[in-house]
């Protein structure tokens, strides 16, 4: 049987609440900032980055998140507000729009997290025959490609080739014979691409000598020669090449200089024109002279 | 004696880091109980919310955010007895005041109510030769003091200027600047036995905390509860603790005597305990709800019941009458206030001009206290209790936290000791690198 006496005689203390020293010392850790701060951010961090290494750093793991997240975008990208179904090419011819046609993606639907439009752009652009390009995917899922193509303003014949090269010297295009492209002048020579401009003001000036123009030849890539038909040529200044050109079409309309036998008309000096005659016109000359000045003499 | 001022100064380089810190504790051993407040200073004024009565000595520039109190342990008659038990209620309170703060505290402002203080009076004086007084003569006019041998095992606590005496003028607080011919200044300097601080020093220590600053008990209950024109004019202040007494005599603000009676209010417990056969715990729940001085015939009729707590309900059941529990508390309450009296006397207390008594600490409270002190220590007695001060919780107000909420005012703003003042320099050695920085401090 239990004593009845009490058990809290006098000499039991009461309870002594002290801590411990290490638990003394633990809140002290526990109230200092830095230390608190790091506890409480630090370790679940840590604790969370633990975890999901441990887990990982199992292949099939790895493998099963990697084809989890796959999967999802998948779902997501396939989804049918973002497939393209069509496209819709404008502002280009026939050839223009075949050549553009095979750089496109040729298998519709497809989504467009697929379309690379900044690259099919690049693509495009690369084309001889196409200026610029906008690709974008607009209304109802189609994929716009808007065009716009070099216009040639010239055609440039070097050594075997003629092609077709637009005002800034960029060629868009050859062809095979000039009979293809009348209606474009002709230009060659080293260096005649990067002064197009120069050409086409010549050509411009040109006027009632049009007709009989075979094309502008990039003398030493500095100034122009005008070739025109029955093998005549025109040298121009290199500055001043329309005006020395006017005062040829001047002479030419006051004189008919250039329907006689002239070889070259030579204007590169404007102080002094000079004409070179063909061969056999200047022994006629000359014989014309020789009988004027026996003439003369014997006079 | 150099070494003490060393680890005096030490101790208010700690006290500066404390208040940069922003956070001190003021730790007050006593004997029946460990009170820890944890301060958060945030500068002057800044707690001030209301319009009203001012700062009184700057107590609002602090906010008490931590309090705790446990049971002491280990303590008798105001000393360490018993470290490891002592630190392990330190240890309690400061961790109980951390908790309430949610602040780790590492610098503590500790009291001490015992260790035999002893009160000295120093004068000394120097000749300026007319000229104006520096920062220089006044430290070297206290150190012309002549220190009185207080024994090998004793240490300096306190050492205050309480006046300055520039030729015939006297009761000067401040003589810097002022012309004259001969300084003299009086000191007050308080004694303690070295172990009891060494004691104290330890178990801070063991408890992972700095101490950043010592003071007597009595002189920091002395600050919280007596208000200022009794500081001013003359006046006695009895901290009636557990195990011992402290007194302390202030004027102009000054402290100029302090002692401790070794009887306090455990004693008085522990008559109770043995005169009426009971545990000491009952014995001081008995004393604390039924206690008082001053019987009446009512008194007479008044049973209480002690209870012999063993076990046998139907025949041990005691009871005593108040009336012969105030017989027996009050022998032991006139000892004590006639041992005051003797100190009091032997100090010269009556030639004050001032002559109120304020009675604080915990053994205040035993009911008719104050007209038993009136016959005994005179007519001006009254009950003390300490300042206000902000954030202390209500059951931290009471004249049982006088000297705890003294310590808070002495951490706030404690008075120039003389180790505040400047080392007079041909105490410095004399190729000391401080002494040539010195020497051109004074001459550019």
């Amino acid at each position: 049987m239990r004593s009845l006496i009490g058990r809290t005689s006098p000499d039991v203390m009461p309870r002594d609440p002290a801590p411990s020293r290490l638990g003394y010392r633990f809140q002290r850790l526990m109230l200092t900032p830095g230390f608190r701060g790091a506890v409480r951010i630090g370790v679940p961090v840590l604790l969370i980055v633990a975890i999901a290494t441990s887990w990982y750093i199992k292949p099939e793991n790895r493998a099963q998140f990697v084809a989890t997240i796959e999967n999802t975008k998948q779902t997501f990208q396939q989804r049918p507000q973002f497939m393209v179904q069509a496209m819709n090419i404008t502002g280009a011819d026939a050839d223009a729009m075949t050549d553009v046609v095979a750089l496109l993606p040729d298998t519709f639907p497809i989504s467009s997290f697929d379309l690379d439009l900044e690259g099919m752009r690049i693509k495009i652009e690369a084309l001889d025959q196409i200026k610029s390009a906008s690709v974008r995917v607009g209304q109802a899922g189609a994929l716009e490609v808007r065009l716009t193509p070099r216009v040639p303003v010239a055609l440039w014949r070097d050594a075997t080739t003629l092609r077709l090269i637009d005002e800034n010297g960029v060629q868009s295009g050859q062809i095979l014979a000039r009979a293809e492209r009348l209606d474009l002048p002709l230009i060659a020579g080293d260096g005649a691409e990067d002064n197009i401009d120069e050409a086409l003001v010549i050509f411009a000036t040109a006027g009632p000598l049009l007709e009989r123009v075979r094309g502008l030849v990039r003398m030493g890539e500095r100034r122009w020669d005008m070739v025109l038909d029955r093998d005549q040529r025109i040298l121009l200044p290199e500055s001043g090449a329309a005006a020395a050109l006017d005062r040829v079409i001047a002479l030419n309309a006051a004189q008919d200089m250039l329907s006689r036998d002239v070889a070259v008309v030579d204007m590169r000096n404007a102080n002094r024109p000079t004409l070179r005659m063909n061969e056999e016109a200047a022994a006629a000359l000359r014989r014309g002279n020789t009988t004027i000045d026996t003439n003369g003499v014997g006079n | 004696m150099g070494d003490l001022y060393d680890s005096q100064r030490a101790m208010r380089q700690m006290r500066k880091a404390a208040m940069q810190r922003g956070v001190v504790a003021i730790l007050d051993v006593g004997t029946s109980k460990i009170a820890c407040l944890v301060l958060r200073f945030d500068g002057p004024e800044k707690f001030r919310s209301v319009d009203g009565v001012g700062s009184l000595a700057g107590q609002s520039q602090f906010r008490v955010i931590g309090a705790a109190t446990t049971r002491s342990r280990g303590v008798r008659f105001g000393e360490i007895d018993a470290m490891q038990e002592t630190e392990r209620a330190i240890r309690t309170a400061v961790q109980a005041a951390q908790k309430m703060a949610n602040v780790r505290v590492d610098h503590v402002i500790a009291c001490l109510s015992g260790a035999r203080p002893r009160s000295y009076g120093l004068d000394g004086s120097l000749n300026v030769a007319g000229g104006m007084v520096s920062e220089q003569d006044i430290s070297q006019v206290m150190a012309s003091c002549d220190v009185p041998d207080y024994g090998a095992d004793r240490e300096v606590l306190h050492a205050q200027p309480v006046n300055f005496a520039l030729d015939h003028r006297s009761g000067l607080g401040d003589p810097r600047g002022q012309i004259g011919n001969t300084l003299t200044t009086d000191m007050h300097m308080l004694t303690v036995d070295a172990t009891a601080i060494q004691n104290l020093f330890y178990c801070i220590k063991r408890c992972d905390l700095e101490l950043a600053g010592l003071a007597s008990s009595a002189y920091v209950s002395g600050m919280s509860s007596l208000v200022e024109d009794e500081q001013e004019l003359g006046a006695a202040c009895i901290d009636l603790g557990g195990g011992s007494t402290g007194i302390s005599v202030f004027m102009k603000k000054h402290m100029i005597y302090a002692d401790s009676v070794r009887m306090g209010g455990e004693h008085v417990t522990s008559d109770i305990s043995m005169g009426l056969q009971i545990p000491a715990s009952t014995a001081e729940r008995i004393k604390t709800f039924y206690g008082g001085v001053v019987a009446t015939g009512m008194d007479d009729r008044e049973m209480i019941e002690i209870g012999g707590d063993t076990g046998d309900w139907e025949r041990d059941r005691r009871t005593v009458s108040r009336a012969e529990l105030i017989g027996i508390m009050r022998p032991r309450v006139e000892e004590i206030l006639e041992e005051v009296r003797v100190r009091l006397d032997a100090a010269g207390f009556e030639h004050l001009p001032g002559q109120q008594i304020v009675l604080t600490g915990g053994g205040s409270q035993i009911p008719g206290l104050d007209g038993l002190a009136s016959k005994i220590l005179g007519q001006q007695v009254r009950l003390g209790r300490p300042l206000r001060v902000q954030g202390l919780p209500q059951a931290a107000i009471g004249p049982a936290f006088s000297s705890a909420v003294g310590l808070t005012l002495f951490a706030a703003n404690p008075q120039d000791e003389w180790w505040d003042f400047e080392i007079p320099a041909d105490r410095y050695p004399a190729r000391s690198l401080k002494r040539a920085v010195k020497w051109f401090k004074d001459n550019w």
